[in-house]
């Protein structure tokens, strides 16, 4: 697998500051609601993600996740509350910034008889991205894709679907990127991968990351700031450190169980 | 804003369009089926029914006069019912590959997205009617640009009409997934009894007459008859067919933005399965 430099070098953690300074946030939820029929799916929840910070959204199945970042990207109306993105209220105002975010998700695929090349060539179009067959290369390049940039995506592997869908939500080299379990099904050299990828990327562009994920040890590697949900509400929200610390526990998985089983954290407020 | 990236346009951007008109045209040079099934059908068709109409003529002769009728129907009801489900598919092709979260999650606006259905549907239909018109030529002796001038107030009036039955199908197919998928398939020929495609109004019941009459394609095909058999070209009914395909048009267009609203309140757009 290829690496950059600059992967190698990086610190596996990079935990900044949590929060966020009024004004300069990347996403700003207020009082989110989201009502399927008669399950609440998202239960009034307020966060801001700082520019340039990696959060991670954490929690079991059904927890809220999806359907949260679903409202962020405009896919879903909220039932009440609001969503800023980029200093745009969504869904309002969502092609104002649409250009400048990006992301990626286990619930959409490319087209998969369309070349790699040929896909990102339509995405790449979409976002009106200049100089496209370089940025194509400069991708395939950073992203290993060289070898299979002429094959139908419908023909690779799964890590390689992985990292298509990756140069896609990289396409545009967003602001925002809203990732949705980026690392599912991938084997710990790939995902390994990936995520060093995601963490340069970050750094190189000064990008804002939300991250979904059920992979624990990803989001304590990965992420500046963690927000656990739990039954569509937040249950915890605090820099990984600061949240194990508090739960008495060496790693986030610890944590994780511990809220999913609904035992009494230690220290909380 | 990243540099990479151009101006982002406000309105109607041509560039989106095309890239999309780029994505479903890959598709078809993908896939020789895809290719065939645009021609086959069409081609079995008008085969069929050019033998019909010989067969009706030699024993007839009011069809051994009104020559083409059958054969110009038959042609008329491909662009009509083609032009539909060429708009359709490539909607669908997007529900198959579970790529229109991609799509809207990309800036391309719903109206983008719909005018490049719309070219598609002009593209697949030129595929699959042309040679269609070529073989009614070949075999049967029916030049069907020998309509002239007229051909295009046909053709513009059942583009019209199969955009939006396209239009409102893929609503419905937006809104409640898959599941829906046999809509796109069928609803065409919830008009065609009404429409009178081989016959004239006058053969409905006075009471359904005025439903036909409510539709678009029914005064296409009475203004092809009318060429046909009286050698007149019919404008008005023309103009009418036009005035009620811009009221439907419109419509259409309301309904697809209600159901993509509704689509998004029921958080449907990211599953899209039955």
């Amino acid at each position: 697998m290829q690496q950059s430099e600059t992967d190698q070098g990086a610190p596996a953690v990079n935990h900044a500051p949590a929060g966020d300074q009024a004004g300069t946030a990347a996403i700003d939820v207020a009082h989110l609601v989201k009502v399927y029929k008669t399950t609440r799916a998202v239960d009034g929840i307020s966060f801001r993600i700082a520019r340039g910070s990696i959060t991670g959204l954490l929690g079991g199945n059904g927890a809220g996740k999806t359907t949260t970042i679903a409202m962020i990207m405009g896919l879903v109306l909220p039932t009440s509350g609001s969503v800023e993105v980029l200093g745009a209220k969504i869904p309002d105002q969502r092609y104002d910034v649409l250009g400048r975010m990006n992301f990626e998700s286990p619930y959409v695929d490319m087209p998969m008889r369309l070349t790699v090349r040929q896909n990102l060539t339509i995405f790449g179009r979409l976002y009106a991205v200049k100089h496209l067959r370089e940025r194509i290369d400069r991708l395939a390049e950073d992203l290993d894709l060289k070898d299979f940039l002429d094959r139908s995506n419908g023909k690779l592997s799964a890590g390689q679907k992985t990292r298509v869908a990756l140069a896609k939500a990289l396409i545009n080299e967003p602001d925002l990127l809203l990732l949705d379990e980026p690392t599912a099904s991938l084997d710990p050299d790939t995902a390994d991968w990936v995520r060093q990828h995601i963490e340069t990327y970050r750094k190189t562009h000064n990008a804002t990351i939300l991250l979904a994920s059920h992979n624990m040890l990803e989001v304590e590697r990965l992420c500046d700031r963690v927000i656990i949900m739990k039954r569509g509400k937040i249950e915890d929200d605090d820099s990984p450190e600061r949240i194990m610390a508090r739960y008495n526990r060496d790693t986030l998985e610890e944590v994780f169980l511990d809220v999913a089983r609904g035992r009494v954290r230690e220290g909380a407020p | 804003m990243s540099e990479i990236v151009s101006h982002q346009h406000r309105g109607i951007s041509l560039h989106r369009i095309n890239a999309m008109v780029l994505r479903y045209w890959y598709l078809l040079l993908s896939s020789w089926p895809r290719l065939l099934e645009l021609v086959y059908w069409p081609a079995l068709q008008i085969i069929t029914w050019g033998f019909l109409q010989n067969y009706i003529s030699q024993t007839s002769g009011f069809f051994a006069q009104a020559g083409g009728t059958l054969i110009g129907a038959v042609i008329l009801w491909d662009i009509l019912f083609r032009g539909q489900l060429g708009f359709s598919i490539s909607f669908l092709e997007e529900m198959w590959a579970r790529n229109l979260g991609n799509l809207m999650m990309s800036p391309l606006k719903p109206i983008e997205f719909l005018l490049s259905l719309m070219i598609m549907s002009i593209i697949r239909l030129a595929i699959g009617v042309i040679p269609m018109t070529l073989l009614a030529l070949f075999f049967f002796g029916f030049n069907f640009y020998a309509i002239g001038l007229p051909l295009i107030a046909f053709f513009c009036n059942l583009i019209f009409t199969s955009w939006s039955v396209g239009v409102f199908a893929s609503g419905l197919v937006l809104r409640n997934g898959l599941g829906a998928e046999s809509i796109v398939w069928t609803l065409m020929f919830a008009v065609m009894p009404l429409a009178c495609i081989y016959y004239p109004v006058e053969v409905l019941p006075v009471w359904l007459q005025y439903v036909a009459w409510a539709l678009p394609p029914t005064y296409v095909f009475e203004g092809m008859r009318a060429l046909l058999i009286d050698r007149v070209f019919r404008a008005d009914l023309m103009i009418w067919s036009l005035v009620i395909n811009a009221v439907l048009f419109a419509a259409s267009f309301a309904v697809f933005l209600a159901l993509l609203r509704s689509a998004k309140r029921n958080g449907s757009l990211l599953s899209g399965g039955e």
